[in-house]
């Protein structure tokens, strides 16, 4: 088989495979001089996992990935790779590779010889190497660009020579540092789903970088949101989207409805809210968010839906101030009695749930079930 | 756990080499200075501080040939970094402002040309090019020689602060109203001013510098600074030299350090 | 503007297209009457008959390049046979400059590097330390070098009193001594072409290439020396040129042994020599050289930047 992990055969770097789990990061904490970049972050990463850091610029994902790729010291905390310490290990000891925000191909090597060096380096011949990074090549499609250099191609096809550069030597990882946000977005999201093909297809750990929530949500088996150094909330993509933990969470990844609500009672897993204006809401209870706590409650903008009339479940009076055409979506900005600003997405469709009504009608908000969702500050 | 930094930027024994390099620099001007300042009338040993070698500078047997040699050498260099300046302004605003024409690079290379002939070439071709058309030699040809190559050390600081300069500004001021020699010297030349001191700085500090195109091209009996402290040197380092040296060194360190200061403020306004 | 836009920056422009010819009118004029008029002026007096005690006879000779590259005997009645004094001269200069640029670029090279992976604030500070003692007067540099490493000058003083040498070290008058007066002399020119080039060097390539398991040292072999080759090509020729045609090292700190070919020029027209066509033959060789060597860097250069 093309693809096996792990490069030790290769002249290797001596970690040998102890555990299942391909990273583990121990209360990592990164101070630069009085700033802390990363607050006692723990995490583990299986094997064979795509998993994805997601955050703001300067939320402290880059810092972690490089971290594990050597070029950051911990502060204090660990870092192991398949049960073994790595931390103190220079980056060209470590069987981890990384594909980089800019690519980082070296200008005055062709195509042929970047994706060869590590194997070089690794003690392979030139000739070997060659060989291999030859296949690699052929892998991402490139076989025919072998002899150009970097500056030579286009972005999508450097982004490829990147990618194939960081997997010829068959890292037990390969961590990668928003390496699709030069591309532009058709070639973006045909990257996505080639890189999630490719790490199906290889086996490799993938560490994924990226402040992009969408790109984030597409690919990953896992993520990882962060914020101010640590990790808000980690889950798969479903749980990050529908569960939200926070309002960081909630309000970082899609559009949502933030409104501030006390808890007026608990009762069978329910909790019974109220908002400005009288209005009542019931949805339900969250761990750690008792009667009388006052809260923001998140609540999906496309899974409300507009009625002229109420329904049987609860519904908002509301007023329409403004419809806005997004294309895919109609979005609706309505004004709630005595309450705050709302937003309503329907989808622009003749078989959509929710019909547009003009400016200026009174109209009921309905929720579908799950729409809202208590969150801790 | 604390494991020792692993910066890829660091190469071991870069920096000693470093320090290496500025020990070499300075420890000769260093030696020099701090022997200008011996009481000794020999250089080799040490009979304490004095300032004795400086007042002979200025009142001793050779005080009349130095402070003449000194004369010179001021107002050349004066007279030579103005008149350069004043032709490395005009020409980086030609080459930087006027747009792409066919002698645009060649007039670059004419310019840079001084810096690319070996400074001994210069002086012969200009020794034989005054003897040919019959010029006496004397103080005029030296400063001839010094406007020439002191051009391009004026036109360096001048073009790169030119290049700097957003040519948006000069077309503002034409937007509104100002003539191009008004957007010229109302708009560009203001906001040149660093890289024109600066230019004017160098090539002072050059013009006063030279010793071989001025030894070539000076008359009999005609003296600059540097011609003056070379014959003496051919009979031996004296003490008076060493104190001369130290107040030349002094003068460049000081107006090569106000350039810097300049061009440093001006980057950070 | 249009102008600005073709030339790919908006620091250039044709906002004074119209008075370029009057603005670099002054360059032209003065450059060309004293650097030009001169060069092409000495290039006719190499081709004249020889005037005893300095100065030229009007009259077309081949006599100062026959003199340079032919030896005809000892009554110049023989047929040319290589003349080899000159092209010694010639040959001990080159490998002189060569030495003087192999040193600067071994001490250049990690101090421009440790300056550029500096803080970008005391970047300036450490550039301007390297840089001052360039500012300070050639011949005070050069005096300065002879003192201090004179037979019974402080270093040799220092040396002697702790104990390191029993005898004075002798250094002035050997090869060593001009190639460290050059290095002294140039030294910046290497120092900040390479400067600026590690300083755009995306220092990204190095973590790529750490990444890929290249220890330090091959990152620097394999990756920075050849990203910044431009800048120690550039760093040589700087060095190297100025050297080849130096005059005030090899003269101070030389001494007659060491002669190189500014000193040969220097006497056609100071010494008792006196042989100015052959003075200016030896130029144009020089000149010549350097062009070659600028010729092909500048084409490299060219080259590299396509």
């Amino acid at each position: 088989m093309l693809w096996r992990r792990g490069n030790e055969h290769l002249g290797g770097t001596g970690v040998t495979s102890r555990t299942n789990d391909a990273i583990e990061v121990r209360n990592a904490v990164k101070r630069y001089g009085d700033f802390t970049a990363l607050k006692h972050v723990s995490l583990t990463i299986s094997d064979n996992e795509f998993f994805t850091l997601l955050g703001p610029s300067g939320c402290g994902k880059t810092t972690l990935l490089r971290m594990i790729a050597g070029f950051e010291e911990v502060t204090e905390g660990g870092i192991f790779l398949f049960g073994e310490e790595i931390e103190g290990l220079p980056p060209h000891k470590r069987p981890i590779n990384t594909v980089f925000q800019n690519y980082a191909l070296f200008p005055h090597m062709n195509v042929l010889d970047n994706v060869g060096f590590g194997l070089e380096m690794l003690g392979k011949s030139k000739s070997e190497a060659r060989a291999r990074a030859g296949e690699v090549l052929e892998m991402v499609q490139l076989t025919q660009f072998s002899a150009r250099k970097p500056a030579q191609l286009s972005g999508g096809q450097q982004q490829r020579v990147a990618l194939a550069r960081a997997l010829a030597p068959r890292p037990k990882v390969l961590l990668l540092d928003e390496p699709l946000s030069a591309l532009d977005l058709k070639l973006r999201k045909a990257m996505q789903i080639e890189l999630k093909h490719l790490q199906k297809e290889t086996g490799i750990t993938f560490i994924f970088v990226t402040h992009d929530q969408e790109e984030a949500l597409t690919m990953s088996d896992r993520v990882a949101v962060m914020s101010s150094g640590e990790v808000q909330q980690l889950g798969d993509a479903r749980e990050i989207y529908e569960r939200p933990r926070n309002m960081f969470v909630a309000d970082f990844i899609g559009e949502t409805n933030l409104i501030e609500v006390t808890v007026d009672r608990i009762d069978a897993g329910r909790a019974a809210c109220h908002l400005g204006g009288g209005h009542r809401l019931t949805c339900d209870a969250v761990d750690g968010i008792g009667a009388g706590a006052s809260v923001h409650m998140s609540l999906r903008p496309e899974r409300l839906f507009l009625s002229s009339a109420p329904t049987e479940g609860e519904s908002l009076k509301a007023r329409v101030r403004e419809n806005i055409f997004i294309g895919t979506d109609i979005s609706t900005i309505l004004d709630l009695d005595d309450g705050p600003e709302f937003r309503v997405r329907a989808s622009n469709s003749s078989r959509g749930t929710s019909r547009v009504f003009e400016p200026g009608t009174e109209v009921f908000v309905n929720m579908e079930q799950g729409a809202a969702r208590l969150l801790m500050d | 756990m604390a494991s020792k930094k692993y910066d890829l930027r660091v190469y071991p024994g870069f920096r000693g080499i470093t320090l290496l390099c500025l020990v070499i620099l300075y420890a000769p001007l260093i030696v020099v200075m701090v022997y200008s300042f011996n009481a000794s009338p020999s250089i080799t040993n040490w009979e304490g501080l004095s300032l004795r070698w400086y007042a002979d500078v200025f009142t001793g047997p050779e005080s009349a040939k130095f402070k003449s040699a000194a004369r010179n050498s001021f107002v050349i260099a004066l007279i030579a970094a103005t008149v350069a300046t004043t032709i490395a302004t005009l020409s980086a605003t030609a080459i930087l402002r006027g747009g792409k024409f066919r002698l645009r690079m060649v007039s670059f290379g004419l310019i840079s040309l001084p810096l690319m002939v070996p400074e001994i070439v210069t002086a012969v071709a200009t020794l034989i090019f005054f003897n040919a058309i019959g010029f006496d030699r004397g103080l005029l040809t030296i400063l001839l020689a010094h406007i020439a190559f002191c051009i391009p050390f004026a036109y360096l600081p001048i073009s790169a602060r030119m290049q700097g300069i957003e040519s948006t500004y000069e077309q503002a001021a034409m937007d509104l109203y100002a003539t191009r020699r008004q957007a010229f010297t109302r708009v560009l030349l203001p906001l040149m001013a660093p890289g024109i001191v600066s230019g004017f700085i160098l090539a002072f500090i050059v013009s006063l510098d030279d010793f071989i195109i001025t030894n070539f091209v000076k008359g009999a009996g005609v003296e600059t600074l540097p011609t003056a402290i070379f014959g003496a040197v051919k009979q031996g380092i004296k003490p008076n030299i060493m104190a001369i040296s130290t107040m030349l060194l002094g003068v460049s360190v000081v107006m090569v350090t106000l350039s810097w200061l300049i061009s440093r403020k001006d980057r950070k306004t | 503007m249009a102008g600005g836009a073709a030339t790919g920056g908006s620091s250039t422009s044709d906002t004074y297209a119209e008075a370029r010819t009057w603005l670099l009118l002054p360059a032209w004029v003065t450059l060309g009457i004293l650097v030009l008029a001169p060069v092409a002026i000495m290039l006719v007096y190499s081709f004249l008959t020889k005037e005893f005690r300095g100065g030229v006879i009007w009259e077309f000779s081949l006599g100062a390049y026959d003199q340079f590259f032919c030896s005809r005997g000892l009554f110049g009645d023989e047929p040319c046979s290589i003349e080899w004094t000159y092209i010694q001269i010639f040959w001990r200069s080159i490998w002189q400059a060569g030495a003087a640029t192999l040193l600067s670029l071994v001490i250049g090279f990690p101090t421009a590097y440790f300056i550029a992976t500096r803080p970008p604030r005391q970047r300036t500070l450490w550039v301007f330390l390297v840089t001052i003692p360039y500012w300070v007067n050639l011949l005070i540099r050069t005096v300065s070098m002879k003192f201090l490493l004179r037979d019974e000058g402080p270093l040799n003083d220092f040396l002697t009193g702790i104990g390191l040498l029993n005898e004075p070290l002798a250094i002035v008058n050997t090869n060593f001594a001009v190639q460290l007066g050059l290095f002294y002399s140039y030294l910046p020119f290497m120092v900040l072409p390479i400067y600026a080039a590690v300083e755009r060097y995306n220092f990204a390539l190095s973590e790529a290439a750490s990444d890929l398991y290249a220890p330090r040292w091959t990152v620097l072999r394999r990756i920075l020396l050849p990203s910044v080759k431009p800048g120690i090509v550039a760093g040589c020729i700087l060095v190297f040129v100025p050297s080849l045609g130096s005059f005030l090292a090899p003269d101070l700190l030389g001494g007659a042994r060491n002669f190189m070919i500014g000193s040969l020029i220097e006497e056609q027209f100071k010494g008792n020599a006196g042989n100015w066509p052959f003075g200016a033959a030896a130029s144009m060789i020089l000149l010549t050289m350097v062009l070659i060597i600028l010729l092909i860097f500048a084409r490299q250069q060219a080259k590299a930047e396509s």
